[in-house]
C-alpha cells in the first residue's frame, strides 16, 4: 500500500513538472508548423469514430490517404458533394499535405465547374453553379495557404484559378507574384505575374514596364505570349516606333551564330502581329541564309493587318 | 585491515552486493532478449512484411496521385502502430510469465535488486523494440525506394519538362531526408515510453491482460492529452465544459503521456523539416517520462508481497 502511495504521488509530482515542458514543446511544434492538425467534433463526423480513433492513434496520415482514395471513388459516381466532404476531411488530417489541396481546388473549379457546365440547361443556374464551384476552389486553395504559406505551387495554382476561372487579372498577378518569391518556384511564375498585370485596365504602363525588365533580361524570355502582350501595350500606350521591340530583335538577327533563335524571335514577332518592313526583311533574309523550305517559311495573313486583342 | 589485504574473495563479495550492478541487468536484459526471441515475437515482422507488400500493391491499384506519399504513409502509420503493440504485448507478459514460471523467485533469492531486475526487463525489451525497429526501417527504405523509382517514371511521363524537373529534384531529395530517420527515431522512442508504462502497470496488476487493456487504454487516451491540456489552460467549469469533466480531463493531463508529442511521422511525411532541438527535447521527455516509469514501477514492486 505504502508503495503505491508513493508512486502515485510520484505520478502526480511529474505531471505537474512535466505539464510546462509539454506545454512549451507543444508551442515550439506548433511553430514549425508540426502538428497543424487539430482534432474537432466536425472531423469526427466526418471521418467517422473509426476514421478518428485511427486518426488519434498514430495513423492519420495513413486515414487521410485512405479517405482521399474514396474521394477518387466519389469522382468517378460524380458526386462532387460527397468530394467535397472528404476532401475538407483529408485536407483537416493532413493540412501539410500540399497535394490534398491543389487536387481538392482542381476537382472543384476544374472538374466540379466542368461537370456544370456540361449538364446544366439553364444558363442563369449554370452560370451561378459554376461560380459556386470556383469559389469554393478558391476556398480550398485560401485554406492551404493558411497552412502552407511558404508553398509557391498553392499561390501558382491560385494566380491560374483567377486567371482562368475568375477572370480577376489583378488578383491572379498578385497570386503569381507570391508564388514567385517563394522557394523552389519556377520561371514561369515570374512571366505569368506580368503576362496577367497587363491584362488589368488601368495598369498598362506598369504592366509594360515589368514585360519590358523581362523583354531585356535576355533572348530567354523571349517568347510568344510575352510578344503578343507588349506588342498590345505599345500600340495601347502609343509607344514611340524607335523603342518598339521589333528594334531590339531585328538588331538581334544581326548577331553572328545566333541566326536560330533570331529567326524564331522574328516568327513570334510576326505570328504575334508585328507587319514592320524591317521584320519581314530580317525573316526573309534568314531564310534564304538558313536555307528553311518554303513549306517551313513564316507566311504572312492575306490581309496585311495587325490583330485586334 | 586495508582492502588490498582482504583479497579477491573479498572484493568479489563486496561487488555482489552493490546497489546497482551493470553486470547482473546485463544478465537479465539478455535473458529476457532471448526469452522473447524464443517467443517468436519476430512473427510480428513477417506480419508487417507481408503488410507493407500488400500495401504497395493496393496503392498501386486504387491510388490516384502521390503514391510514393501514400505509400509512406501507411508504411510509418504501421511501424508506429506495430511498435508500439509489440512493446505493450511483449512487456505486458514479461512479469506473470515469470511468476508463473517461478523464475521470479529464483532470480530475486539470489543477490539481485527488484530494481536492477525491473532495468534488466525494459533493457531485454528495449532490444527487442531496437532490432524490430531496424528491420521494419529496413523494410520500410527498401519498399520506399522502389516506389521512389515508380514516382519519378511517372513524373517523366506526364508532367511538362520544367515541373517535371523540379517535380523530380523535389521527390529525390525529400524522400529519404535526416528528418525520415529522425521521425524513425521518435517511433522507436515512443515504443519504449510505451513499453515503460506497461511495466509500471505490470507491477501492481495480477494479469496480463489486465496489463494490456489499462496500458492500451492510458496509451489511447495519451493521444487526447492535447485537447485535455487546452481545458486546463481554459477556465474551469465554463458554459461549455462542465466542472467535473474539467477536473477529469486536467487528471488525465497529469496522469497519462502525451502522446501526441510523439507523433511526429505524420508532418515528416508529407516533407516538414524538424529541427534538431525539437527532435532532442522529444528524446528528453520519453527519458523523462522512462526514467518517472522505472522509478514508479518499482515502487509498486518493492512493496509488492510475491
Amino acid at each position: 500500500m505504502k508503495g503505491r502511495v508513493l508512486g502515485i504521488l510520484v505520478l502526480l509530482a511529474w505531471g505537474v513538472a512535466k505539464f510546462s515542458f509539454e506545454s512549451r514543446l507543444e508551442q515550439r511544434m506548433e511553430n514549425t508548423r508540426l502538428g497543424g492538425f487539430k482534432p474537432t467534433v466536425s472531423l469526427r463526423q466526418q471521418a467517422g469514430q473509426a476514421g478518428f480513433i485511427a486518426a488519434l492513434g498514430g495513423l492519420r496520415a495513413a486515414v487521410a490517404d485512405l479517405l482521399w482514395i474514396r474521394a477518387h471513388t466519389a469522382w468517378h459516381d460524380v458526386q462532387y458533394g460527397r468530394m467535397k466532404l472528404l476532401f475538407d476531411t483529408c485536407t483537416a488530417m493532413q493540412p501539410r499535405r500540399i497535394l490534398f489541396w491543389d487536387l481538392s481546388a482542381w476537382h472543384m473549379a476544374w472538374n466540379g465547374a466542368a461537370h456544370i457546365e456540361n449538364h446544366e440547361p439553364d444558363p442563369v443556374v449554370r452560370k451561378a453553379k459554376m461560380r459556386e464551384f470556383f469559389m469554393v476552389g478558391k476556398d480550398f486553395l485560401q485554406r492551404g495557404i493558411e497552412s502552407n504559406p511558404d508553398s509557391w505551387e498553392l499561390y501558382e495554382r491560385l494566380g491560374t484559378l483567377y486567371k482562368d476561372k475568375l477572370k480577376d487579372f489583378e488578383r491572379a498577378s498578385k497570386a503569381y507574384d507570391e508564388a514567385s518569391n517563394r522557394p523552389g518556384h519556377l520561371e514561369y511564375t515570374r512571366r505569368f505575374a506580368a503576362y496577367a498585370l497587363a491584362e488589368v485596365p488601368g495598369r498598362e504602363r506598369e504592366a509594360y514596364e515589368r514585360l519590358m525588365t523581362l523583354f531585356n533580361e535576355s533572348e530567354h524570355e523571349w517568347l510568344l505570349t510575352l510578344f503578343r502582350h507588349i506588342q498590345n501595350l505599345e500600340a495601347k500606350l502609343a509607344i514611340p516606333d524607335e523603342q518598339r521591340i521589333w528594334r531590339t530583335v531585328v538588331k538581334f538577327a544581326g548577331t553572328p551564330g545566333k541566326a536560330g533563335s533570331a529567326y524564331a524571335a522574328l516568327t513570334d514577332l510576326i505570328k504575334t502581329g508585328s507587319r514592320e518592313p524591317a521584320v519581314i526583311e530580317a525573316a526573309r533574309a534568314l531564310e534564304q541564309k538558313m536555307d528553311i523550305p518554303a513549306e517551313r517559311r513564316v507566311k504572312l495573313p492575306a490581309q496585311d493587318k495587325r490583330p485586334t486583342d | 585491515m586495508t582492502t588490498e589485504s582482504s583479497g579477491p574473495a573479498v572484493a568479489a563479495h563486496a561487488s555482489a552486493h552493490k546497489l546497482f550492478s551493470l553486470r547482473r541487468t546485463w544478465a537479465i536484459a539478455a535473458n529476457t532478449f532471448r526469452d522473447l526471441v524464443r517467443q517468436k515475437v519476430f512473427y510480428f515482422m513477417l506480419v508487417f512484411g507481408l503488410f507493407l507488400i500488400g500495401t504497395s500493391l493496393l496503392t498501386a491499384s486504387i491510388s490516384f496521385q502521390g503514391q510514393l506519399q501514400t505509400v509512406m504513409d501507411v508504411c510509418l502509420g504501421a511501424m508506429s502502430v506495430f511498435t508500439m503493440l509489440l512493446a505493450v504485448l511483449a512487456t505486458a507478459m514479461l512479469l506473470p510469465k515469470d511468476m508463473e514460471d517461478r523464475t521470479l523467485y529464483t532470480i530475486l533469492a539470489k543477490p539481485v535488486s527488484r530494481f536492477e531486475y525491473l532495468v534488466g526487463k525494459l533493457a531485454g525489451v528495449t532490444m527487442i523494440l531496437l532490432v524490430a525497429t531496424l528491420l521494419m526501417t529496413a523494410a520500410f527504405l527498401v519498399v520506399l525506394y522502389f516506389w521512389q523509382g515508380r514516382e519519378i517514371e511517372n513524373l517523366q511521363l506526364t508532367e511538362m519538362p520544367e515541373r517535371a524537373a523540379a517535380a523530380i529534384a523535389k521527390v529525390k531529395s525529400g524522400t529519404f531526408t535526416s528528418t525520415l530517420f529522425g521521425g524513425i527515431g521518435v517511433i522507436f522512442f515512443r515504443s519504449i515510453v510505451c513499453a515503460g508504462l506497461t511495466l509500471m502497470i505490470s507491477c501492481f496488476s495480477t494479469s496480463w491482460l489486465f496489463t494490456v487493456i489499462i496500458s492500451l487504454m492510458v496509451i489511447f487516451a495519451g493521444y487526447l492529452v492535447p485537447m485535455a491540456r487546452s481545458v486546463w489552460q481554459g477556465p474551469l467549469g465554463t458554459a461549455e465544459v462542465p466542472t467535473h469533466t474539467a477536473i477529469l480531463l486536467r487528471l488525465i493531463t497529469v496522469f497519462v503521456p502525451d502522446m501526441q508529442l510523439f507523433n511526429v511521422v505524420d508532418d515528416i511525411a508529407v516533407g516538414i523539416n524538424v529541427d534538431a532541438d525539437v527532435f532532442v527535447r522529444i528524446a528528453g521527455l520519453g527519458a523523462g517520462y522512462l526514467l518517472v516509469y522505472l522509478f514508479v514501477g518499482w515502487l509498486f514492486f518493492a512493496w509488492r508481497e510475491l
